[in-house]
């Protein structure tokens, strides 16, 4: 035990030098020169398109060669609030009673072929996103359906008009996925950035090995003075985490996005103390748990309210946080956000009752009032170690001590979305990432399924509608935030449409060689490397 | 009167040169003595049925049970294999875990081998284009290597200890008919399978009774291998995540889940369950050598 104290001890006291030293410095001067190596923890992006995918291996493979019109502050990307331009030269203030945001664009942008972007690409692509033709994915479509239209008046001035004042309109305008395309090759073949790529981001597209790597130069012509500082990237991509640690330990690569659990950041501070810099955020991600309310006998708000109270986060959170990227308990909106729940009025809510006995009292009753003692079912789960598994194993775990049988079924990433996508379920672990932390529009997963298309739990549920649609259309914070907790105590005790498990939480551990990158609550965010640079 | 050649190898000849029967007991101790390599075998592949079947009895905890209060601890007297990351007791997951490998093992090895040797015999039998026919879609079976058979087969048919059963045994069964028909062969030439013909006997009738039991010398032997290498065939499909699911003990799995993440720190999580496979295997291995020295009149008297 002592051995034990003391690992923790040395342990604790590296990482809390490692956390001291914090990210890049910002008094530092920035270097020129070098490649940055880091692993992207995919086989590969399903597609090169950001409009159409919703993947981080889509971003940490391609934001680099693109620009956006607005983005959250690179140098701050913690904030929730704060965005800034990129390809526009100032934040607008909004028109028209808040229904017009008019943005001037950078002259001198030019796409990496040398022809000159203007706001003719820039509105082009985002009436892709916004109301993409025929045949063509928009991901985020449902976000901008506030959006009555957007136009370019000329050729440095792209206008926003929207149908009513939302507050939720800015912080989708920053989504990372926005890329600017050119409108010459959107409109000959909007498919084309699929399977191609050449932007005016601060790196241009050097090469990409399918399932092995992909490369980029620096931009010399980027419209950021002095940016990007590196002279290039490589993207390996790895699936597998034990490899993705072997090359970080053996400097084969600097780092990776997305996020490592607790235990390959304390073997790497261990292993290579101050040569590496760890960065942790809380995550704008959260694994829920949706009943198949179409399958018997989750069709019965009895049973699904017995799940719900079975599950203890209180305690697992703090224990699940040691083991895996999760850490805190939360509602349906990120935990830090105005419009999260407090504990207090958490534990109002099936899930998060307090007292776990009670609860799963409380449960064993409800099963046995809906016939369902002794229940077995099957767990659908996603093929991903960190924390899908680790989280459907604690699930289970905590379903058995109210004597429910439940056995995991874990499905690569297509067949998991295809067994959701046709209802062959009878519980699933999924999920809800969000880059910009908007609440707003990030409860609209827990919609139903034909307001909100990712949704998997195939029930209808007008009264939630007309909440959610209240709340939305609401622009005083304090009645937003009240319709907030109305929507959550339906979605989540009234109905349990869903199952909250702990939030996630992000973890990068570096190379402290590496500068200028900041954590965000998002592994979407910030990943144009344009800040980046090497202190070697 | 049977038609089948007497099995000389349980039968041994007195002083008078009139053969006797030894009792299992004296069979076993001969054994023993002949093949010390293969009794070391057989006590580890005992230790694994016993831990297996007994395993309600013998594991100390819940096997599935999650203990925050006790994660990744190193051996104790309370956990004396330790515990992996949910606290779990790794002596209680390798006893359950002998379970899952003999439920995947003997049901492949049985189901797999018993098919093969049906196919095998009745391909040898019925000769002609029959046999060629067999031959040829055993040969395309046959060239795909057993895990990537078994990969392919968890691929369409997904994840799980039912799945898992049906892509280990279809690779198994191409194998053993292979084996078998070579012996079967030889056997359909004597002249009491001719007898058995003249006598009217049917096909079913002169495979089943007179033509199996004389290759059950080299099928008996090709089933041990059988069960050591679907155990080891789920071992590395669950390790691939394609196996068997958290939480069910399963000692593949147990090395895929926390082994590679906490190497450095718990490596007991890894070892243990690694040593489990690793001794079955080995004394499944050791166990059928011996096997087939004791079988083969040839090679028992070396």
């Amino acid at each position: 035990m002592r051995t034990k104290a003391a690992l923790a001890t040395v342990l604790g006291a590296a990482l809390g030098a490692a956390l001291a030293a914090g990210p890049a410095d910002a008094a530092e001067t920035p270097k020129r020169g070098g490649t940055l190596i880091y692993m992207i923890p995919a086989d590969g992006p399903p597609s090169f398109d950001g409009h159409r995918e919703t993947t981080f291996a889509t971003t940490h493979a391609t934001a680099p060669f693109y620009s956006v019109l607005i983005r959250v502050n690179p140098d701050n990307p913690s904030s929730t609030t704060e965005f800034v331009c990129d390809l526009c030269t100032e934040m607008p203030k909004p028109t028209n009673g808040g229904k017009t945001y008019t943005f001037k664009i950078r002259e001198g942008v030019k796409f990496h072929d040398g022809s000159p972007l203007t706001s003719a690409d820039v509105v082009a692509s985002w009436k892709k996103i916004i109301d993409p033709p025929e045949g063509v994915t928009s991901a985020r479509k449902s976000y901008f359906s506030m959006v009555a239209n957007v136009e370019a008046p000329d050729p440095h001035t792209v206008v926003f008009n929207l149908e009513a004042p939302s507050n939720a309109f800015l912080p989708a305008l920053a989504d990372p996925f926005a890329y600017i395309y050119k409108k010459e090759i959107l409109d000959k073949d909007p498919h084309w950035y699929e399977r191609n790529i050449m932007g005016s981001g601060p790196f241009k597209f050097v090469s990409y090995e399918v399932g092995q790597s992909i490369k980029g130069e620096r931009n010399p012509d980027y419209y950021r003075q002095g940016q990007p500082y590196l002279d290039g990237f490589v993207g390996i991509f790895a699936a597998k985490q034990a490899v993705r640690v072997d090359a970080i330990r053996a400097d084969r690569a600097a780092m990776e996005f997305r996020g490592l659990p607790p235990s390959a950041r304390d073997q790497l501070v261990k292993e290579l103390g101050d040569k590496i810099t760890v960065q942790e955020s809380d995550w704008n991600c959260v694994n829920i748990v949706t009943p198949n309310h179409q399958k018997k006998p989750f069709d019965d708000k009895r049973v699904r309210r017995a799940l719900a109270l079975a599950v203890d986060p209180w305690h697992g959170a703090p224990a699940l946080s040691k083991i895996a990227n999760v850490r805190t308990v939360g509602g349906i909106v990120f935990p830090g956000s105005p419009l999260a729940a407090t504990n207090e009025e958490l534990q109002q809510m099936a899930s998060f009752w307090p007292d776990i006995e009670k609860a799963r009292a409380e449960a064993k009753r409800l099963l046995k009032e809906a016939g369902a003692e002794g229940l077995s079912f099957v767990l659908n789960n996603r093929n991903i170690d960190q924390p899908y598994k680790f989280v459907g194993t604690w699930l289970i775990d905590e379903w058995s001590k109210i004597g429910l049988k439940a056995t995991q079924r874990v499905l690569p990433t297509g067949p998991f979305y295809e067994a959701m996508r046709s209802g062959d379920f009878d519980v699933t672990v999924e999920f809800n990432c969000q880059s910009v932390v908007n609440p707003l529009l990030d409860v609209a997963k827990f919609l139903p399924h034909t307001v909100y298309t990712e949704n998997y739990g195939n029930y209808e549920d007008q009264k939630e509608i007309d909440l959610y649609n209240r709340m939305l259309a609401e622009t005083d914070e304090a009645k937003q935030r009240d319709l907030m907790r109305q929507f959550e105590k339906h979605v989540l005790d009234t109905e349990v449409h869903a199952i909250m498990t702990p939030w996630w939480y992000r973890i990068i551990p570096h190379r402290s060689y590496v500068k200028g990158w900041k954590i965000s609550p998002s592994h979407y965010l910030n990943q144009d490397l344009a800040n980046v640079w090497l202190d070697q | 009167m049977s038609l089948a050649l007497p099995n000389e190898t349980l039968l041994d000849r007195s002083a008078a040169g009139r053969p006797f029967r030894r009792s299992l007991l004296q069979r076993v101790l001969s054994f023993c003595v002949r093949e010390p390599m293969g009794t070391l075998g057989l006590v580890l592949v005992l230790a694994m049925l016993i831990a297996g079947l007994g395993a309600d009895w013998i594991a100390p905890y819940n096997p599935t049970s999650n203990d925050f209060t006790a994660m990744t601890e190193p051996p104790s007297w309370a956990h004396p294999l330790g515990t992996d990351q949910f606290g779990r007791d790794l002596l209680s997951r390798i006893v359950f875990g002998a379970r899952t490998a003999i439920i995947v093992g003997f049901t492949c090895a049985i189901v797999g081998g018993v098919v093969g040797l049906v196919l095998g015999v009745a391909s040898a039998y019925f000769g002609g284009g029959v046999d060629m026919l067999f031959q040829r879609v055993l040969d395309v079976m046959m060239a795909f290597p057993l895990i990537i058979m078994a990969l392919a087969v968890v691929a369409i048919f997904g994840t799980g200890v039912q799945n898992v059963i049906i892509a280990i045994t279809i690779p198994l069964i191409p194998r053993c008919a292979r084996v078998v028909r070579s012996s079967a062969l030889s056997i359909r030439e004597v002249p009491y399978i001719d007898a058995a013909r003249t006598c009217g006997l049917g096909h079913a009738r002169i495979i089943l009774r007179h033509m199996v039991p004389n290759v059950m010398a080299p099928f008996l032997i090709l089933l041990t291998a059988f069960v050591g290498q679907a155990i080891l065939a789920e071992a590395s499909l669950s390790y691939l995540g394609l196996g068997v699911q958290e939480p069910v003990p399963a000692w593949g799995l147990m090395l895929q889940g926390g082994a590679e993440e906490y190497a450095s720190t718990a490596p007991w999580i890894a070892i243990f369950p690694g040593l489990a496979i690793a001794l079955t295997v080995f004394g499944i291995s050791l166990f059928g050598d011996a096997l087939r020295d004791a079988l083969d009149p040839k090679l028992r008297d070396r």
